[in-house]
């Protein structure tokens, strides 16, 4: 049938619209002012602010073991990373040497709290896109990892596990066969992830070429974790300043080239290969010993200032700490991942349509009370 | 490069720098606020220093002096440097934004200005990120006082 072209004089223009702060894909708290021009984005303005709890001040108030219990209600997915975070700036200005068990036991619980982060994103970042099934695979794979935990920390999502100077209490006896038994059961899961929704044609076509980020802007931008290694801007924390037993295990750093939502996704998984990688490594070779080296029960910071770097799920997290000498920090500064990741979607998101927003926000995983802190 | 080249080399481009590698883990500058935007420019476009990294930007109260503090970092030498800037001025503390240098400075700076007060010059979008416009006051100012949601110990 022929068609004919209407011509008119309609004139378009740009208006606002919101997204969020309760709409699914902002993934939280997350309002997003847009202007848009038919379906095409003009502008993304976050605004910020719903869920700020003001944590850094708060942090001024508290002794350094209250502390640690604040870094869990930042990126909650990443709760024992924040909590190694702080732990090691306080360890490392009052000079502790850590026991190795510690070390490695905090190793092996990062990378599976790397997993079961990766399991969430993964779930969610397929329904974002419309593939609800991988909600429940991603779902039934974290699950296994949250037993882990409870069994070992006492509780699913804010684990509490480290303080200043090891652990808690030691693991649990049936933690190493546990860790065993989910990674045996995870090297037959991953790749049903890729038959499921890598390699489906119209996923690819939702990601391949949709927010791309060069290279230099994201070290401009300062973007980190797998957007930043999406980008093939290698910025792996565990890779350049190793902490606690990153030094003594091999893996690759996930570096794609592309920068697009596609190889963010693509990093993410990879991320999880390797991940499994450095808790085989370690799980045998839990050394002897104690789960902590004593502390006073008042752990006062000699004056000066102290900067840690630790790789969560998300990216870079640095704690800087100012300290007078006194029981509180002076100042404590979180730099997280998130808020930077997140400075960078207007850039990737601009010419796009909406949908391609809503899958490129997939693959930067925010976490509100990351960026509000 | 070593800390010690890098202060001879930062220290060649612009005087009245203030060094200190004391109570840090890092090479610490003193710059006043008329050579900021210099100094940050040059420490980014120069090929052997090359901070392209902004990995850090806090606003600090010193009392009496407000300040903002850079964290810095190369990814092709991976060295680091921390860069600070203070004003006793408490009413109206301006700097020089950096953003037109790092992008990420944007959003950083938008913070330190709901929270410190310190405005920057040449910012694009300067206003609260967190609060909500008609706030009064700066939170994380030590002078900060707020009866009513504060609990003070």
């Amino acid at each position: 049938m022929e068609t004919t072209l209407v011509k008119s004089n309609f004139k378009s223009e740009e208006y606002f619209i919101n997204m969020g702060p309760q709409h699914p894909a902002t993934h939280g708290v997350l309002r997003l002012l847009l202007t848009i021009d038919g379906e095409i984005i003009k502008k993304v303005e976050p605004d910020l602010g719903y869920i700020h709890r003001s944590i850094e001040k708060m942090c001024e108030r508290d002794s350094y073991q209250q502390i640690v219990h604040l870094t869990d209600r930042m990126d909650y997915l990443s709760s024992h990373i924040n909590n190694e975070a702080v732990c090691l700036t306080v360890e490392n200005a009052l000079q502790l040497e850590l026991p190795d068990r510690v070390k490695v036991i905090r190793t092996i619980l990062s990378e599976l709290t790397r997993i079961a982060s990766h399991c969430l994103w993964w779930g969610v970042m397929g329904m974002d896109v419309g593939a609800l099934t991988t909600y429940f695979y991603g779902f039934r794979d974290r699950e296994m990892i949250n037993d882990i935990f409870e069994e070992t920390c006492g509780a699913r999502l804010t684990m509490n596990y480290n303080i200043p100077g090891g652990l808690m209490f030691d693991i649990h006896p049936n933690f190493v066969q546990r860790t065993k038994d989910f990674i045996a059961h995870f090297k037959t899961k991953l790749p049903e992830y890729d038959t499921l929704l890598t390699g489906n044609v119209i996923f690819q076509k939702r990601t391949k070429g949709v927010g791309v980020l060069s290279k230099e802007d994201a070290i401009s931008f300062g973007a980190s974790g797998p957007v930043g290694r999406g980008s093939g801007y290698s910025c792996d924390v565990r890779k350049h300043h190793p902490y606690s037993a990153y030094d003594r295990v091999t893996f690759n750093e996930a570096l794609k080239t592309e920068g697009d939502t596609f190889a963010r996704y693509q990093v993410r998984i990879q991320e999880m290969w390797e991940a499994m990688s450095i808790i085989e490594q370690l799980i045998d070779n839990i050394p002897e010993g104690e789960h902590k080296v004593a502390t006073n029960a008042v752990i006062k910071l000699p004056k000066g200032e102290y900067y840690q770097k630790v790789e969560t799920a998300r990216g870079e997290l640095g704690v800087y700490i100012i300290s007078t000498g006194t029981k509180n920090p002076y100042r404590l500064k979180f730099r997280s991942p998130g808020f930077s990741n997140l400075s960078l979607l207007n850039h990737i998101a601009v010419g796009g349509k909406i949908g391609d927003l809503v899958a490129s926000m997939a693959t930067l995983d925010l976490v509100i009370p990351d960026i509000d802190r | 490069m070593t800390n010690e080249a890098l202060q001879n080399l930062i220290n060649s481009w612009i005087t009245d720098l203030e060094f200190s590698e004391e109570e840090s883990q890092f090479l610490n500058i003193t710059v006043t606020p008329e050579h900021l935007h210099q100094l940050m420019s040059d420490l980014k476009s120069n090929k052997e220093t090359s901070f392209d990294y902004l990995f850090c930007l806090s606003g600090v109260d010193w009392q009496p002096e407000l300040g903002v503090v850079y964290h810095l970092e190369s990814t092709t030498h991976r060295h680091s440097i921390v860069v600070k800037v203070k004003t006793a001025d408490r009413e109206n503390p301006v700097f020089d934004s950096v953003c037109d240098i790092w992008k990420t400075a944007e959003f950083h700076e938008r913070e330190v200005y709901d929270f410190f007060g310190i405005k920057f010059n040449n910012h694009p979008n300067l206003k609260r990120l967190f609060l909500t416009d008609e706030w009064e006051g700066f939170p994380l100012r030590k002078d900060y006082e707020d009866e009513i949601n504060m609990v003070i110990k």
